[in-house]
């Protein structure tokens, strides 16, 4: 008897020959997160008057499969700002996990100020920080496959909002959008907020109205979506989060007008 | 015999699992699938005047067909003693990758800030170019996909452009294009800066046809150029739009104007 317990219940060598582990080789370089696995599609943001509007769906999708359901991709940092999450979901729980620390040493850090909100990490400076980051992993060739959106304030105490990909691109805009969004969503809140100034002429009802609007045009066109969605609204008095919101007066109504794709002979 | 040789300690794992390292890698290496490149698109331009320079790019930025956004400054104020940079005297340009250029930027006003700070002068836009190169060549194996192009005044006040490729090559020139519709507006320069393929009419025959003179532009004349070279470019290149910027620096600073281009 063999007394190795990585032995047991597998063919004997003895009797089968050993087993030729080259097939279990795979011959090359490493290969692990030079790819997204589990991903998060678009995440929507657009300014108004005193704050910034931002949306993402629950899901995570492992390729075409709808494999998690339940998935937060809107965070909190410091009730002060908010960052969204689209891309690779592994990545987003790493820097999730890394915006944690850096909130708890950041509060420590200005537990005694005069105005810890004053001189805490703003939106601004948090889109700063990710987007050296996002660089530096680039750079190194272990990139964090993610497209991010900040939302909250600057050092101005105007509204802020900003992107940043996994190449440290990093871009600002009235309105932005990752992803599918990019191509669906941000035209349709282009009509409502083309420059700063519209922006800016924007009310928060608005602004919450247009974003649930567009969440809905990706539910209808991106097939790596959800209906179920977190919305959140930063404003100088903080973040409000809502996660589980449900998508609201959806009309299929189109789809029997679609022609050309399924089973129809016309 | 055959149940002795499964010995680890003799012959090594031989089991349908193994924990064999991988000996045909080297150590530490990766598969490279990821791009770390993209481009942004956009063009810049510089002309320099008798006792002034003009710098321009305009403000889209784009991945692929999408317009990431339509305010997207190409021009930035370089070696200035605060962080608003109302005291610089040079300016850089760069388009391409985005995040090279902006990576490139901060590299730059970071190591004038320091120069100003050990010499207590401002760097001169001679040094700067050099040093500018030395930064560019420095990461001649992984470049900033970025062209560059600074410019300033020269020792004597004369307008000084400086233009770059990724890698470091520089010169001084009278003006230069860069960026996606560089091949678009280069030449239109050529003709309208330096009066390139421009003779005085009936001033002769064949060879001996005179060239028209070269003098150099007027400040109100550059701009109304620039604008005429972007609003061309605009016409015909679709990763080129929204904005123009603009940064005329003369000895008395660096005055800065925004104008719109087409948004289509």
């Amino acid at each position: 008897m063999d007394h190795r317990p990585q032995a047991w219940g597998r063919p004997r060598d003895d009797v089968y020959g050993a087993y030729d582990a080259s097939y279990l080789q795979t011959s090359g370089p490493k290969t692990a997160t030079q790819s997204p696995v589990v991903t998060g599609t678009s995440v929507i943001a657009i300014k108004f008057r005193d704050g910034v509007v931002m949306a993402a769906d629950n899901l995570a999708s492992y390729g075409s499969l709808a494999r998690f359901t339940d998935v937060k991709r809107l965070r909190p940092f410091l009730s002060t700002s908010v960052v969204g999450f689209g891309g690779d979901v592994s990545d987003m729980q790493f820097l999730d996990r890394h915006l944690t620390e850096l909130a708890i040493d950041e509060s420590y850090e200005h537990e005694h100020s005069e105005n810890p909100a004053k001189s805490q990490l703003n939106a601004a400076n948090l889109h700063k920080y990710l987007s050296k980051l996002m660089y530096r992993r680039r750079n190194d060739f272990d990139p964090l496959w993610n497209q991010i959106l900040v939302a909250g304030f600057d050092s101005s105490s105007k509204p802020f909002l900003a992107s940043v990909d996994l190449r440290g691109t990093t871009f600002t805009s009235p309105s932005l959008a990752s992803g599918f969004g990019a191509m669906l969503a941000q035209p349709i809140m282009r009509r409502y907020a083309a420059t700063e100034e519209d922006a800016a002429r924007l009310s928060r009802e608005e602004a919450v109205n247009v974003v649930k609007e567009c969440m809905k045009v990706l539910f209808y066109r991106d097939a790596r979506s959800l209906d179920r969605y977190s919305i959140a609204v930063v404003t100088k008095d903080g973040v409000e989060l809502s996660e589980d919101e449900q998508l609201e007066k959806q009309s299929w109504a189109f789809a029997e007008r679609i022609r050309g794709y399924g089973t129809q002979t016309v | 015999m055959a149940m002795f040789s499964q010995n680890p300690l003799v012959n090594g794992p031989n089991y349908s699992i193994s924990d064999m390292p991988r000996v045909n890698a080297p150590e530490g290496a990766r598969e490279h699938r990821f791009d770390p490149y993209t481009d942004n698109g956009g063009s810049t331009l510089a002309i320099a005047g008798a006792d002034f320079t003009v710098m321009a790019g305009d403000t889209r930025l784009t991945s692929g067909y999408s317009i990431n956004s339509r305010h997207h400054p190409k021009l930035f104020k370089i070696g200035g003693t605060t962080a608003d940079q109302k005291d610089a005297t040079i300016v850089l340009s760069v388009v391409g990758f985005a995040a090279d250029g902006e990576a490139l930027k901060e590299r730059l006003d970071a190591i004038c800030k320091m120069y100003r700070y050990r010499h207590g002068k401002p760097m001169s836009v001679k040094a700067c170019a050099q040093r500018l190169s030395t930064i560019l060549y420095q990461k001649r194996f992984f470049p900033y996909y970025a062209y560059a192009i600074l410019g300033g005044l020269d020792e004597e006040g004369k307008g000084a452009v400086y233009s770059y490729d990724p890698v470091g090559s520089y010169e001084r020139e009278q003006c230069r294009a860069g960026g996606a519709a560089a091949s678009l507006i280069m030449p239109f320069l050529d003709n309208q800066v330096n009066f390139k393929n421009q003779y005085i009419p009936h001033s002769g025959e064949g060879h001996a046809l005179l060239e028209r003179e070269r003098r150099p532009l007027a400040r109100h004349e550059v701009e109304t150029l620039v604008k005429d070279a972007f609003d061309g470019a605009v016409e015909r290149h679709i990763e080129v739009g929204d904005g123009l910027q603009m940064m005329i620096i003369t000895k008395e600073g660096i005055e800065e104007v925004l104008l719109p281009l087409k948004k289509d």
